[in-house]
């Protein structure tokens, strides 16, 4: 890569990965519209969000062809982000278990404060 | 040393991060602006992150039904309602416009002056088209369907919340992107990138415009399909 042009590639690429995002965002419509369920639904949903993601910020953003040193800086910070994930689903699950709890207790009604 | 780095096998490529983090004067071999414009997208990947997981954590909580996006985005012209397909609409505007950037971006290495600006002009009115329609929804949802940040009649009423937030602050991101790409563009079209000698200022714009794409490729996954 000669600093003085940065970033050329030939035009082919760009046009079958521009291609590609629109065959998989079709995909991704298509989970919605067939109505599928379940598993199966969220795993296409996620397997068609991480390859579009990823020829976005691979192709698009040129990160492919960037030196490690940026590629590592900007891509493993997000990593915390699956632990923060799933902190919260964690304590999220919690809190639902409490309030179906709290509220499957009848004589829990707090609309008027007693004292 | 740089087509060494990535033309070289993994052992030399580890090696160049070692030598890029280890030298005096830069760490990234890439022009100032274009780092800057990765730090900035990667603090801005945590905001709408923490939006995203907020969303998640108010849903998963709920103890009444979260309403069925792909029911309240349905619109129908004249027959059947079709499930979601405005926003299957959005989606593919917003592919094609960060397709035209890319090449917007590839022109300008050429030299391509002409089409350049105007691969960033359709760019910007793709954004616009975006906003518009965006902004299409947010009426009906608002005026139709009674949706508010505090309740609506279909279910949970943390939806108008999330949904508000999380659209509100990418569509903020596109209109502000189909600004930031108009004036480029009006420098390139005058010729400013010539004089410097690099089109490189084209290449960050053209980071954020595919960055915007890439948090809507999120919450159409996260908010509109699940």
């Amino acid at each position: 890569m000669s600093a003085a042009e940065g970033q050329q590639h030939p035009i082919s690429v760009y046009l079958w990965i521009w291609g590609l995002l629109f065959v998989l965002s079709g995909f991704s419509y298509m989970v919605d519209y067939l109505q599928l369920q379940g598993y199966l639904r969220w795993s296409l949903i996620l397997l068609f969000m991480f390859l579009k993601a990823g020829f976005i910020v691979a192709i698009f953003m040129h990160m492919a062809w960037e030196r490690m040193a940026l590629i590592t800086a900007i891509l493993l910070p997000p990593i915390a982000l699956l632990f923060f994930i799933a902190f919260m689903a964690i304590e999220g699950d919690y809190i639902f278990a409490v309030r179906e709890f709290i509220f499957s207790i009848v004589d829990f009604v707090p609309q008027s404060p007693h004292h | 040393m740089a087509s060494e780095a990535i033309a070289g096998t993994a052992e030399t490529r580890v090696g160049s991060i070692v030598n890029d983090w280890s030298d005096d004067k830069q760490t990234f071999h890439v022009p100032w602006g274009k780092a800057m414009m990765w730090i900035f997208l990667l603090s801005d990947t945590f905001i709408f992150s923490c939006f995203l997981i907020g969303y998640m954590h108010v849903r998963i909580t709920s103890t009444i039904p979260w309403p069925n996006p792909s029911e309240v985005f349905a619109l129908s012209f004249g027959g059947e309602p079709i499930p979601l397909i405005l926003i299957a609409i959005m989606t593919f505007v917003l592919i094609t416009s960060s397709g035209t950037m890319a090449m917007a971006v590839n022109f300008g290495y050429r030299r391509n002056k002409k089409a350049t600006v105007l691969l960033m002009a359709a760019t910007a009115l793709l954004g616009v088209m975006f906003v518009g329609m965006q902004a299409f929804e947010w009426t009906k949802l608002i005026v139709d369907e009674g949706v508010r940040p505090w309740g609506n009649p279909m279910g949970a009423p943390q939806f108008g919340a999330a949904f508000f937030m999380i659209t509100g602050f990418h569509g903020m991101h596109v209109s502000a992107g189909v600004i930031y790409l108009s004036i480029i563009a009006n420098r390139v079209r005058r010729g400013d990138y010539d004089k410097k000698g690099n089109y490189e200022t084209v290449e960050i714009a053209g980071l954020y415009w595919h960055f915007v794409d890439l948090v809507w490729v999120f919450i159409f996954a996260f908010f509109y399909l699940w």
